[in-house]
């Protein structure tokens, strides 16, 4: 057992980020939510997840909808307990414990910020491994669990628990309420029992995000090489360095789409690269031969720093280093891949662990 | 006749240009003073006598100083600050001031109120003003004594109606207390637009001091006309504006000196690669204004969400030490505004970037015979480098692997060769030195509008139309001649996670000052 300080928030802030894969929302909103909390209701628990006793009652919490309202509209700080009051009623059970759904970007944050205000033990795991853009693409639904009943609220103190007959029908009902509610909400869902999460929740990732902030700003005052470090925190693999030769973006569905092209120097002189992206990045091919594909994370870093950096920040002539993660095994299963995999999100292609597709080309 | 002054208040000259129409008739330069004014004063006294000008022929000055946002460095002359939020229940989690500098903090931190009021996303409102509750805050704000508030709806990019209502209520109760609204400062992004509203409130009392003090000496010259601030833009706004919005100016240096470039060379889409005494400048101009930077702007460790030009900044310039042990290095230490002393062309002992230049024989600066002696390999391989580092810098800026024309400014210019790695041209203008203040004469009046807006393909044009003629008419009612309003900038951001159909849209316009406006003369 763990307590949460502000330190930690600084550090899983820039973890969070990196895990964000490109995408997931700017965690600086809820990195002071979550100092603002903590330093209000003191600080709370992370519990590792073994530790969780099997009948114990888990809910997940998280925020929904456009990143650009959440900057402007900030919460009320009571909307995340309202809408856990609210699933609590709506279940008949005492809630235990509070569970995190998205390490990537800004939804790292809230569990923290519930977790302080309700003082219940945070579990140390989440169900994505890192972001996706929609409630169902969680490993709950690996093994049949429901997103629901899930609850939503407003900041305004307005509640609406769905319950519904498939994850993905709850993720469009929830979105059309997210919209009525302003464009964000904030839910909490996926009730679980302590023996549920152990078997279905991806452990330990609040730490590892934290971990990786902490060794980056450890490395980076030592003078150290923060690139290896990552590498073996995270057991990436560098794809790519390069400078950034194109970015072209459109906006697809209200999603933001687009590919960046990347000419290399250093050991990747003469290559090409290309990454795709929808929110998150999506395709990596070198000299148009892919060499990783989603649900692995592929990750823009800055050369020196080894700051993360998102796709919105993405430019001509910013030098980067490509770096490939392997994303948590359950996604390569054929169940985990029919969820999240490369068809999921328009590409006809067939998922290839990045380690043993780097493999591949390198012999 | 119609004469512009444009003035550049720099960190050691003050520069000064005189316009004709749109002929440049006269440039001064003099040593920046403390108390600015007086540094401007002489300048123009300077351009009086030298372009033999009347007094009574001028008819405006523009002003770019950075000068009111150095209080915020000292934190001195700041005033104590209430903060209001209008956003009902929302928007309370984070309280006003958190992830400030604590010595910034300590100096301005006020109370804070959270009222009912503010707006969605669509244009609804999440709650409607509460009369009573404004009222008894004014007199709470005004029993206190404190003299400045910042007052930051959700939303008012969209809709500013309620600023404008509570301000108004300010005005009418407790018209001693200076008001300033987010929505006139700052785009979506509450927390940084409120600190940039805070930022600009708490400046009002050296604003007013200064602008006072510029309009008091222009009157003592004899100089009877409307006086103009720069604004981080390249837009003016009047004296009496800049008194109530004085942080806008604070980032107005790089930008007059990128469109002060774009005049000087006649290119409107370029780079500009400005070369001072120490640091050179790197920004992209498009149709004549600079590319602006997308990501949050610290001012003085504060976030905000201002426009700024997007510039890259490297440690090289004219008074960059050279030096070789083993290994050459130029920069980025200087010796800044002492190379008329320090380096080797002057007489003085330090090696300059500035001395190579004169060595390689591109020009002729102090004493050309000092430097003779150098080593023409070491005089080589520091020029190289010189332009090596600048080649790379520029290459981060371009938006495109197509070379790009290159405008060369800056007292420094000389250390820089004309064979610039991905640059098309290379073009040194006349008068380059003074580039920041004729960026300041030739400024125009601007407006910008930033909306969220729901569209379908039918109602599309109809929207965009609206807006247009939304951007225009504040850009007249700012000042601007009707028929020179041009919208120049339209940006549409479909929003992500939202209906096919949200999209952000933001428009700016900009016109010509309209000398006709305005008889009185003074503002």
């Amino acid at each position: 057992m763990k307590a949460i300080d502000s330190e930690f928030v600084e550090n899983l802030a820039i973890g969070a980020s990196l895990l964000g894969a490109g995408g997931g929302g700017d965690p600086y909103i809820g990195k002071l939510l979550a100092s603002e909390a903590i330093e209000t209701f003191g600080s709370p628990k992370l519990i590792d997840h073994l530790a969780v006793p099997d009948d114990a009652v888990c809910v997940m919490v998280a925020s929904m909808g456009a990143p650009t309202v959440a900057v402007e509209r900030l919460p009320s700080g009571d909307e995340l307990h309202v809408a856990i009051l609210s699933l609590q009623r709506y279940i008949s059970k005492g809630i235990t414990h509070l569970v995190g759904l998205e390490i990537g970007g800004m939804n790292s944050m809230l569990p923290i910020v519930s977790a302080a205000r309700t003082q219940l033990p945070l579990v140390d795991c989440d169900a994505m491994g890192r972001a996706f853009p929609e409630l169902q693409m969680c490993t709950p639904s690996l093994f049949g669990k429901s997103t629901s009943p899930m609850a939503l609220a407003d900041e305004s103190g307005n509640t609406v628990v769905i319950d519904s007959t498939s994850n993905l029908k709850t993720e469009r009902i929830a979105r059309r309420i997210t919209i009525e509610m302003g464009a964000v909400s904030y839910i909490a869902l996926y009730p679980l029992s302590g023996k549920e999460l152990k078997e279905t929740m991806i452990p330990g990732t609040i730490s590892l995000a934290k971990d990786i902030g902490y060794e980056m700003s450890k490395t980076r005052a030592k003078g150290d090489d923060v690139l290896n470090s990552l590498l073996r925190l995270t057991k990436g693999i560098p794809l790519f360095e390069g400078k950034i030769t194109d970015v072209d973006r459109k906006t697809q569905d209200g999603f933001a789409r687009g590919t960046v092209e990347l000419t290399g120097y250093g050991s990747c002189l003469k290559d090409k690269f290309k990454v795709s992206f929808q929110n998150e990045n999506l395709i990596a091919e070198l000299n148009g031969r892919v060499v990783a594909t989603v649900p692995d994370l592929i990750c823009f870093v800055a050369p020196d720093t080894c700051r993360p950096i998102t796709t919105e920040e993405l430019r001509y002539g910013l030098r980067v280093v490509v770096i490939g993660i392997p994303c948590d095994f359950r996604w390569r299963t054929e169940r985990g891949l029919q969820l999240v995999g490369p068809n999921c999100f328009g590409y006809d292609l067939k998922f290839t662990p990045v380690e043993r597709m780097v493999k591949q080309f390198v012999r | 006749m119609h004469i512009r002054i444009g003035v550049d208040v720099g960190g050691t000259n003050t520069d000064a240009v005189a316009f004709s129409k749109n002929e440049l008739i006269a440039v001064t330069k003099s040593p920046t003073t403390q108390d600015v004014t007086s540094g401007v004063t002489n300048a123009i006294l300077g351009l009086i006598k030298f372009g033999r000008l009347q007094p009574k022929e001028v008819s405006a000055v523009m002003v770019g100083t950075t000068h009111f946002v150095n209080a915020l460095i000292e934190s001195k002359h700041l005033i104590p600050t209430a903060v209001v939020r209008l956003c009902g229940k929302t928007t309370q989690a984070i309280h006003p001031f958190r992830d400030w500098p604590l010595r910034l903090r300590e100096a301005i931190q006020a109370e804070t109120f959270f009222l009912e009021g503010g707006h969605e996303f669509d244009g609804r409102t999440i709650g409607t003003l509460n009369l009573s509750q404004i009222d008894d805050v004014i007199e709470k704000i005004n029993n206190a004594g404190i003299r400045a508030v910042a007052i930051s709806s959700v939303f008012s990019p969209l809709n500013q109606s309620h600023e404008l209502f509570v301000a108004q209520r300010f005005y009418e109760h407790a018209p001693n207390i200076s008001v300033s609204i987010s929505s006139e400062i700052g785009r979506i992004g509450f927390l940084e637009r409120e600190n940039a509203t805070i930022l600009n409130a708490c400046l009002k009392d050296i604003a007013e001091k200064i602008v006072s003090a510029l309009q008091r000496s222009l009157i003592e010259l004899g100089i009877y006309c409307k006086l103009f601030i720069s604004q981080n833009d390249g837009t003016l706004m009047s004296a009496a504006h800049a008194n109530r919005y004085p942080i806008t100016t604070f980032a107005s240096g790089p930008t007059n000196s990128m469109r002060g470039a774009a005049y000087l060379s006649g290119q409107t889409d370029c780079a500009v690669i400005d070369i001072g005494g120490t640091t050179t400048d790197i920004g992209i101009l498009r149709s004549g204004y600079p590319r602006e930077a997308s990501s949050a702007v610290s001012v003085n460790g504060v976030r905000t969400n201002f426009r700024m030009p997007d510039v890259v900044s490297i440690g090289l310039g004219g008074g960059s030490i050279v030096r070789d042990n083993g290994c050459l290095t130029v920069g980025p230490d200087s010796v800044g505004y002492n190379i008329r002393s320090e380096a080797l062309i002057f007489g003085g002992k330090t090696l300059t970037a500035t001395d190579l230049a004169v060595a390689s024989g591109r020009g002729v600066i102090g004493d050309p015979s000092r430097v003779e002696h150098l080593d023409p390999g070491i005089v080589r391989d520091g020029l190289e480098l010189i332009q090596l580092t600048i080649g790379q810098a520029l290459e981060t800026m371009a938006t495109s692997s197509e070379p790009i024309p290159v405008v060369l400014v800056g007292g420094g210019h000389l250390i820089c060769g004309n064979e610039i790695k991905s640059a098309k041209s290379v073009v040194r203008p006349p008068n380059l030195d003074v580039a920041n203040a004729v960026g300041s004469a030739i400024s125009q009046i601007g407006s910008q509008v930033d909306q969220i807006i729901s569209v379908t393909p039918s109602t599309r044009e109809h929207a965009i139309e609206s807006l247009r003629r939304e951007t225009i008419s504040r850009c007249a009612t700012a000042g601007a001649l009707a028929q020179s309003i041009e919208i120049i900038d339209i940006e549409e951001i479909p929003l992500a996670y939202l209906p096919a159909g949200s999209v952000r849209m933001q428009m700016r316009a900009v016109g010509n000052l309209d000398f006709s406006r305005d008889p009185n003369k003074i503002t």
